[in-house]
């Protein structure tokens, strides 16, 4: 039979793909997870997605109540992969010169200059954006989105990489401007850290000052390396059938008569982007419906409204995956 | 104490109430007509307390309600028809079952209830109309109705969906109702006029004239019939249809003579003189007479002639009748009985004697048939009589008061009084009644006559030319004949409503229509037995009888099932070979409880079999990386040949 030919002509390929032990080698990558699960007890799954919304060049929106370790997680994942780090706290009296900086006149030289605001670094801790004005709060949004900065018509690119995490308290705290839904499409990913559980927690207790190992930590990974391996994840194949199911995925939001308005183009290319992010992190060449479907809980809750129930993310992206059969 | 009932398991959601309640509206809505005032109401009532409910979200009546009140309707029914069976009583009952069974509608299983009673429903609108706008209506009840049957399984569907789910079901129905029409074996008599109740309504000329009998009926736009001529129509001053002949004059009210019936003709055609043929539909109206242009030259198939020259079906005509005939003028008569001469002058002792007087004066004073008759006309002229469907009432001298007192009159006035004239003068003379002229409908050339062209002329026995016809109304009133009622009424007279001259696209529009509503007659509702076997037999069967018709039924819908099962089967995505080896795997997996969701991946489920399995988690896993690297990545397309072997190599 001329395909069993073909078949056994390629057989040493078919042994070194399928029948290979399936644990990948130690890469960079699984250092950095390993590195920053030493730190963060007992929320692999979050700092999973968090490395794989930055490998897909998107941001991260993280939403939790103070004090579950948001900041430290930001601050990790900045320390371990060798990016330069700044944190702004976001306040109610806050001026968009506050994030982008400001030009100011020198004497001596006689002319204007810029002075950078905390948004240029490669890592960018925007801490409880809620609580800031709506105009302060598009400041950071545009430059998300544009890469770069334009003050006083000048356009001053970003540094690369370039990765935002956002955070934000539950909406009814007080005192506060909860993002517009618009706005949400801009992040890539939304997670909730949550209370660690028993184990952790224990541990967490016990051990040291988090702060103490964070100084301590070194990096695993250098920006170069970094900007390579989003190279790669952007190149990850993925196959007419995965490019199918991610459609009918969107397309059901838009026709399920759950949703009020369905998913944006948008979140069908971070959809993509996001599940070859998870792909590589898992040491995979191919992006799998369970890459889909495990980054689809972080994209997909955030940008959709709910036509009438109150539901969290993790359930609705439940109902979203089991309504949707794979094409 | 009535237990109260239990709450089904999966009530009826709203949506599929308000669905439920659309379907029964839209088949209880177009019976209106059909049923009682009162039933209309009650039905309605029925049909607003339970949307009120709905509305309110309150439970429905208990159950002793419901019992008492379809009591009550069955019981007004009951009281209303004397029955609760037969036609009209049917359908008022299953009206009332419809509009109440919606108040104890809770499951789904009452909804099906629901939509059976609103199909069946459906059906009867036909009973009483078969036009095309009620069959259309019914198409639009059918697309509700099945709109609702479609949501009561699946609960969640938008309302467009499931209207166009029910649109696209009876479409996909549509083939087999069409072989279904044509090869199903017919029985003769319409399907839907079962009870004695149905011909009730029908209309059209009796077998007896009294003052005012064919004035009521041309009031009538009903059709009597439709004719198609195969060549070119003869003028239309020459289209007397001939009805019933009426000979014996009681008092004010003609009757018909004695006559002789033969299956043969009682004239002779000239054999070579030109003759006109034509298919003629005749609209059922409950009489066994046919009608005929003067003079056919043969009987209607199964009807018998007479001796003054009618034709008889053999029972009433109930249904739509369709004949071809040819008709000449030109016929010679034999030589009249005497017994037939003398009814033909008999008058009744002591009416109309001015009239009568006339008559005998001319008697007296011509010496020919011809004269006396020739006489009558000049006079009938003479007089100025006005042609009028509102002529003044009249005593018992009818022709008298005609002829010498109002001198306005209709058909029937002239006719009567010419015939009292020339029976006074000797002359044998009868009445024929029948319809005259038609409309043609440039549309499709078919001739509509109508019951406002019911006519009424007279025929005289001449003894060197048999029976002549003379239409004394021709003689004062020339526009009856030659144009139509409408110019031979006086102005300011009231008119047939249908006969004045409307706007020209209006007339267009309306001789569309009944071109349409013809062709619907003649090939829809017409599709007898006859019609058929003739239309099969062209379509090259022969001989069709009821099991070749079966056969012939079977297989076209049997192959009909198989193209449209074979369309299904291409129109589904063909599944790509590894996805197909990876259904198989799962199937085989399906007994264990093992199912593959639909929306699983490989290796998540690979790792749920292989924690069910723990003997088979690394050929399973095996399988698994190999159908992900040819479903989603990039390996040569030979893999399938090792999947396939491994699939076929597992043994859960």
């Amino acid at each position: 039979m001329a395909s069993l030919t073909m078949f056994e002509q390629h057989y040493d390929l078919f042994e070194k793909i399928f029948l290979m032990p399936p644990t990948p080698p130690p890469t960079p990558l699984a250092a950095v997870l390993a590195a920053s699960g030493a730190i963060i007890l007992g929320k692999e799954r979050q700092l999973r997605l968090a490395l794989s919304c930055l490998l897909a060049r998107g941001h991260l929106l993280i939403e939790d109540l103070p004090g579950v370790g948001k900041t430290t997680l930001a601050h990790t994942l900045a320390r371990l992969l060798g990016l330069d780090f700044q944190r702004i706290q976001f306040t109610s009296d806050m001026l968009p010169a506050d994030i982008l900086g400001i030009s100011v006149f020198d004497r001596e030289r006689g002319d204007f200059r810029f002075h950078p605001g905390p948004i240029f670094a490669q890592v960018v801790l925007a801490d409880e954006i809620n609580r800031a004005t709506p105009k302060a709060q598009s400041a950071l949004l545009e430059a998300m989105e544009e890469r770069q900065v334009t003050i006083e018509g000048a356009s001053r690119p970003l540094p690369r990489p370039f990765f935002v995490i956002a955070t934000q308290n539950p909406s009814h705290q007080i005192g506060t401007f909860p993002l517009p839904e618009s706005q949400l499409d801009r992040f890539l990913m939304r997670i909730e850290l949550g209370y660690p559980d028993p184990a952790a927690e224990r541990a967490l207790l016990e051990g040291r000052d988090r702060r103490g190992m964070l100084a301590e930590a070194r990096p695993v990974l250098t920006p170069d390396i970094l900007l390579a391996e989003q190279e790669r994840a952007a190149a990850l194949h993925v196959a007419p059938p995965l490019i199918a199911y991610v459609q009918a995925l969107v397309a059901h939001t838009r026709t399920a008569p759950e949703w009020k308005n369905g998913l944006s183009p948008r979140a069908g290319l971070g959809l993509v982007a996001a599940a070859r992010a998870w792909a590589l992190l898992a040491g995979r060449e191919l992006v799998l419906p369970e890459d889909v479907q495990a980054v689809l809980p972080a994209v997909v809750p955030h940008r959709l409204m709910a036509a009438n129930e109150q539901r969290n993310a993790d359930e609705i992206a439940r109902a979203l995956i089991e309504a949707v059969p794979l094409p | 104490m009535a237990k109260k009932p239990e709450p089904p398991l999966h009530p009826l959601t709203p949506a599929q109430t308000w669905w439920l309640l659309a379907a029964g509206l839209a088949a209880c809505a177009p019976l209106a007509p059909q049923v009682p005032l009162w039933l209309s109401g009650v039905a309605g009532l029925a049909f607003a307390w339970r949307a009120l409910l709905a509305w309110r979200r309150r439970p429905l009546p208990g159950r002793w309600v419901l019992v008492l009140v379809s009591l009550a309707g069955a019981a007004g029914v009951l009281i209303q028809y004397r029955t609760l069976f037969g036609q009209r009583a049917g359908v008022a009952l299953l009206v009332v079952f419809l509009a109440l069974k919606q108040l104890e509608a809770r499951a789904p299983r009452d909804g099906l209830a629901v939509v059976l009673l609103a199909y069946f429903l459906t059906l009867t609108q036909f009973f009483e109309n078969q036009s095309i706008p009620v069959a259309l209506t019914m198409l639009g009840t059918l697309v509700v109705t099945t709109a609702a049957l479609a949501n009561l399984t699946d609960a969640e569907a938008r309302p467009a969906a499931l209207l166009r789910l029910g649109g696209t079901l009876l479409a996909q129905a549509l083939p087999f109702m069409l072989v279904l029409f044509v090869l199903f074996p017919r029985v003769s008599g319409p399907l839907w006029g079962l009870p004695r109740d149905a011909y009730s309504g029908l209309t059209g000329l009796s077998d007896s004239m009294s003052p005012g009998a064919i004035n009521n009926l041309i009031q009538s736009d009903a059709i009597a019939f439709r004719v198609k001529f195969d060549g070119p129509p003869p003028e239309r001053r020459e289209l007397y249809w001939r009805g019933p002949v009426l000979t014996r004059l009681e008092g004010r009210t003609w009757r018909p003579g004695r006559h002789a019936i033969a299956t043969g003709l009682f004239y002779q055609p000239v054999a070579d003189a030109p003759r006109h043929a034509y298919t003629l539909t005749l609209e059922p109206h409950n009489k066994p007479w046919l009608f005929a242009l003067e003079f056919a030259t043969a009987p209607p198939p199964e009807s018998v002639s007479t001796s003054d020259f009618q034709f008889f079906a053999r029972k009433p005509v109930r249904e739509r009748l369709r004949y071809e005939l040819q008709s000449t003028a030109a016929v010679r008569f034999p030589q009249e009985r005497v017994n037939v001469l003398a009814e033909a002058l008999r008058l009744p002792e002591g009416l109309n004697p001015r009239t009568v007087a006339l008559g005998a004066r001319w008697g007296f004073e011509e010496d020919s048939d011809a004269r006396r008759l020739g006489r009558a006309l000049d006079f009938m002229r003479d007089r100025q009589l006005v042609y009028t469907l509102q002529p003044p009432l009249m005593g018992a001298h009818v022709a008298d008061e005609f002829l010498f007192d109002h001198r306005r009159g209709f058909c029937e006035h002239f006719a009567a009084a010419f015939v009292v004239l020339m029976r006074a003068a000797d002359v044998p003379a009868r009445v024929v009644t029948g319809y005259q002229g038609g409309e043609r409908n440039p549309v499709d050339d078919t001739w509509v006559i109508r019951q406002s062209d019911a006519h009424a002329w007279a025929e005289v026995w001449l003894e060197a030319r048999g029976w002549v016809r003379v239409d004394p109304t021709a003689a004062s009133a020339p526009a009856r004949i030659e144009q139509n009622l409408a110019a031979a009424v006086p102005a300011g007279d009231p008119r047939p409503r249908r006969a004045g001259a409307g706007l020209d696209r209006l007339r267009e529009a309306r001789y569309r229509w009944w071109a349409v509503s013809n062709a619907w007659n003649q090939w829809i509702l017409g599709y007898d037995p006859q019609l058929q076997r003739d239309f099969l037999e062209r379509l090259g069967m022969r001989a069709p009888d009821w099991r070749k018709m079966t056969a012939a039924l079977t297989l076209a819908c049997g192959t009909l099932l198989l193209g449209l099962a074979a369309w299904m089967l291409w129109r589904r995505p063909r599944l790509a070979p590894e996805e197909r080896q990876w259904r198989r795997l799962a199937r085989r997996l399906a007994p264990l409880g093992l199912a593959r969701q639909a929306w699983e991946g490989p290796l998540d489920y690979a790792r749920r079999v292989g924690a069910a399995l723990p003997g088979r988690a690394g050929e399973i896993e095996a399988i698994a990386r190999l159908y992900a690297e040819l479903r989603y990545g990039r390996a040569p397309a030979a893999g399938i040949a090792e999947l396939r072997r491994r699939v076929a190599a597992f043994r859960p």
